[in-house]
């Protein structure tokens, strides 16, 4: 008798856990769906005609179309258009991500690996730099670029760019460095290995999510950094540039504004959504584990 | 160390300049103003009302978003961190606002959102009988807030998320041995632990938020309020150089946010000192 009692409780207890687990299921998949829709809607509006994104109440009820892409493609009304505005941040984006790593890794390095005399200095260093408000400095920059020349020209932007994400990267890839056992390095000098070969051997093959981790830091602050942008390249804008070129007709044209941010946003979305795991421990700064 | 040098010459050149041109009382439109008047530039921005409210705003706008994106990148991390059907689905669209460009996050919010008679906002408020709200220069602050909560709750989120994972099972097994309740496993085990984490996420999420620029550059334009309601340091001084033609009392205003985010900075810094020499194990 009592073991029924206790057999049929339990199996309520089960039930009721069993709902509950579904209304948290259910629940987080309400409160996602909620925060993703703005991206949704503006990929949705992207499909549009001009006529269907302005109704109200706002509508579903409408035949996909690609009109305003290729509008926005073949439009160069302002700022050379998009194709010339993916241009230039693809070649910010990659020549910055080059020279951040091509720095950053070797002092890593240095740090974690063969430690100089006043390291922790150093580092510390590296990741207060990160924490300067640069929006302070744009005054001297711009005056600087003035007399350079380089205003309007992607370099002062690859030049700028490399200095913010130096010290992320720095740190980043040093924390990841730590995490190669000690015996692994040791093991690998016994067998004879030289530096050469302990770095491309042994290091660089456990480091690589470590760097794609990084990369993808760099990727997501270089691509989508406006008030730099803004200030030195006015007239030859990257994409967050050519985009708030839309907010001087009053936010109008709301699907072909959603053509061309759904363009904008593509590469850095899919970069994010493909290495999602390296994104968990690059925000974390490596830091953490 | 290449990077070393490279850092100094790139982040500190310009800072230093900085200082030299806020002792000038440099406006490009007034020749022959490019010459030292002492503190006279950081006096007149002090004694600004438009500063002293950007220092406000600032604050306010900083510490609403930061505050409120935790609260909700703290639950949703709770919510991910158990085991369900697409949770993978579910991570990847709730890390997707954080890869948007601000720029875009702006225009989308101030067009299909926000937007008069056709945004989704007045639709929904339109059930409840209201009609017709301009959202962006009727709740300026709150407008460019609720933008900044939506972009960065995804931010908090991965970093609590990297905190709860990294607990130890034992201690929480222990727990429930004991008899103890989610409630009280939560307060007394799994909070503590994520203190750190949640102090670091408010830490860094600040030192970033108090940069805003592009949102409110596309929402606002410093606007709402007196007229100046969502003017915070970084549009102050693009106001100051880009419409005043300004440049020294820009870098002043400089000089001046430098300073107070480094007091933020330093209780980041000594606090990722303390993570890291916890995960160092030193």
């Amino acid at each position: 008798m009592a073991t029924g009692v206790d057999r049929r409780r339990r199996h309520k207890r089960g039930t009721r856990q069993w709902a509950l687990g579904h209304f948290w299921t259910i629940f987080t998949w309400i409160l996602a769906f909620i925060l993703f829709f703005p991206v949704l809607w503006m990929v949705i509006t992207a499909f549009k005609k001009e006529s269907n994104a302005y109704t109200d109440p706002p509508t579903l009820n409408f035949r996909p179309t690609l009109t305003e892409f290729s509008q926005v493609i073949n439009s160069t009304s302002f700022t050379g258009g998009i194709p010339h505005a993916l241009e230039d941040s693809a070649f910010v984006t990659i020549a910055t991500l080059i020279l951040v790593l091509a720095m950053g890794i070797p002092a890593a390095y240095a740090l974690a690996i063969r430690p100089v005399k006043r390291w922790r200095d150093v580092l510390f260093f590296f990741l207060a730099t990160k924490m300067l408000p640069f929006v302070a400095a744009v005054v001297p920059i711009y005056v600087i670029a003035t007399h350079l020349g380089l205003l309007n020209n992607d370099w002062v932007l690859v030049i700028l760019y490399t200095g913010f994400n130096l010290p992320l990267a720095v740190w980043m890839v040093r924390s990841f460095l730590l995490e190669i056992p000690k015996e692994l390095l040791e093991s690998a000098r016994i067998d004879g290995a030289g530096v050469f070969v302990e770095l491309t051997r042994v290091i660089l093959p456990i480091l690589l999510p470590g760097i794609a981790a990084t990369a993808l830091i760099c990727v997501i602050f270089t691509w989508n950094e406006f008030f730099f942008a803004l200030f030195l390249t006015n007239t030859n804008g990257t994409a967050p540039v050519f985009l708030s070129g839309f907010q001087l007709n009053e936010g109008q044209y709301w699907a072909e504004l959603s053509a061309a941010a759904t363009l904008c946003c593509l590469p850095v979305i899919a970069a994010g959504w493909i290495a999602q795991k390296q994104l968990v421990r690059g925000l974390s700064l490596g830091a953490l584990k | 160390m290449p990077a070393l040098l490279y850092m100094i010459v790139v982040t500190q050149v310009p800072f230093l300049v900085t200082l030299w041109y806020s002792f000038r009382g440099w406006n490009s439109l007034v020749p022959g103003s490019n010459k030292f008047v002492g503190f006279s530039s950081f006096s007149t921005v002090l004694s600004d009302p438009m500063f002293r409210q950007a220092a406000l705003v600032t604050v306010e706008m900083t510490a609403s978003a930061v505050i409120l994106s935790m609260l909700l990148g703290t639950t949703l991390a709770i919510l991910i961190n158990r085991k369900f059907r697409g949770r993978g689905i579910v991570r990847t669209m709730l890390i997707t606002p954080f890869l948007v460009i601000p720029v875009a996050t702006g225009l989308l919010f101030q067009t299909t959102i926000y937007g008069s008679y056709f945004g989704i906002l007045d639709w929904i408020v339109s059930w409840f009988g209201i009609s017709q709200v301009t959202w962006a220069s009727t709740y300026a602050l709150p407008s460019v807030v609720a933008v900044l909560v939506w972009e960065w709750t995804p931010f908090m989120m991965l970093i609590v998320l990297a905190g709860l994972q990294s607990e130890s099972l034992e201690a929480l097994e222990a727990a429930g041995v004991d008899g103890a309740n989610a409630f009280q496993t939560f307060v007394s085990i799994t909070f503590p632990h994520l203190r750190r984490y949640i102090e670091l996420g408010l830490l860094l999420g600040s030192i970033y938020i108090v940069q805003t620029f592009g949102e409110i550059f596309i929402l606002t334009q410093g606007g709402g309020g007196n007229g100046n309601g969502t003017t915070n340091f970084a549009y102050y001084i693009y106001k100051q150089v880009a419409n005043a033609d300004n440049y020294s009392l820009g870098a002043a205003a400089g000089v001046i946010v430098v300073i107070a985010t480094e007091i933020i900075a330093a209780f980041a810094l000594r606090l990722l000192s303390g993570l890291f020499q916890a995960t160092e194990g030193t």
